[in-house]
């Protein structure tokens, strides 16, 4: 199957393979799940369930780390 | 030769818990480098460093973390709220913020104003009074007006950061009868956030009594971060020690400190 699905990360659309994981996703945006948080549909989704959440089309997705600031 | 010196014993730092030797808290944003930034905070002799949560930048791979260069175990990482004009987005930014994994507190900021970025008092005690209830330690960045200050007491909170002057503006402490006051009904520790520009500054705002001090621009906007960081470190200390050593009374009239007798005729 070669259709893509489209889900916003980060405020931008990207097509993704249909079936992934977020653990997936985060692998192939090259990140690490241990320094990323994730919100999934304004739900946050601890480290041990990424694997657990498929993404679906249309789906909302924020990643976010901490960078500096006061 | 030396002189033993007895030191001013001073009580311990606590905040929501924990203690901690420094009264001086900073933060890492605006640094012209990571290794200014490094060597400043190791000057500065903070304990607790703060950090802001941002989205993950997708177009850099790689791109690191402040993680890569702070150790969360030898430093104590406070999240802030920065950026956020509502209670809701606060509330969302601390949970993200907590979900990181390292510890409960938050830096809470709810702004009211784009040119001031002075706190919205009302946006921030809704914030607060959720964030208490879902077990967070708020420190909670407000105006310096005793009445906002102590409702966040009531709600909850860990700390009351009450501002010296406007984020990065570098005025100092514009109101210390405010923050005197401030202090003295508190019960939670009362550190200063916000607007001290310089060792003077720093100095003078511990003299009023208060726990701490957070600062970010005054130690990196200097042109020598790392000297700047180990002045306000002195500072901090000097103003401290002042307070606890108690100042002398303010006279209108002159008090000479030479003898009156003994003058020749």
């Amino acid at each position: 199957m070669n259709a893509t699905i489209d889900v916003v990360v980060n405020g931008e659309s990207r097509a993704v393979a249909p079936g992934q994981t977020l653990l997936d996703l985060l692998g192939t945006l090259g990140l690490d799940a241990r320094t990323v948080v994730v919100e999934h549909n304004r739900h946050i989704v601890r480290r041990p369930a990424l694997r657990d959440v498929t993404v679906a089309a249309g789906d909302a997705i924020e990643l976010v780390h901490f960078v500096g600031g006061g | 030769m030396t002189t033993a010196v007895e030191t001013i014993r001073d009580t311990p730092f606590t905040i929501g818990g924990r203690t901690f030797q420094s009264r001086l808290m900073v933060g890492t944003g605006k640094y012209r480098d990571h290794e200014t930034m490094m060597h400043a905070i190791e000057a500065s002799g903070a304990e607790i460093v703060t950090v802001a949560v941002r989205r993950v930048n997708l177009d850099r791979t790689n791109e690191e973390s402040i993680l890569h260069h702070l150790d969360p175990k030898r430093y104590f990482l406070l999240a802030n709220t920065a950026g956020c004009y509502s209670a809701d987005e606060a509330i969302r930014y601390a949970r993200l913020a907590r979900e990181a994994g390292f510890n409960d507190f938050v830096k809470l900021e709810v702004i009211g104003d784009q040119e001031t970025l002075l706190p919205d008092a009302a946006g921030l005690l809704e914030a607060a009074r959720t964030l208490v209830k879902e077990g967070f330690k708020v420190l909670a960045y407000t105006n310096e007006d005793l009445i906002t200050a102590l409702r966040l007491e009531e709600a909850g909170c860990a700390a009351v950061m009450p501002l010296a002057s406007p984020i990065g503006s570098g005025l100092g402490l514009l109101n210390p009868f405010s923050v005197r006051t401030i202090k003295r009904r508190l019960t939670v520790p009362v550190v200063v956030d916000a607007g001290v520009g310089t060792a003077s500054d720093a100095c003078v705002t511990m003299e009023q009594g208060v726990d701490g001090i957070l600062m970010n621009t005054a130690i990196a906007a200097a042109r020598d971060p790392v000297g700047m960081a180990h002045a306000m470190r002195l500072g901090v200390e000097a103003g401290r020690t002042a307070f606890l050593a108690g100042r002398m009374p303010r006279r209108e009239v002159a008090v000479p400190s030479s003898p009156l007798e003994g003058m020749l005729d």
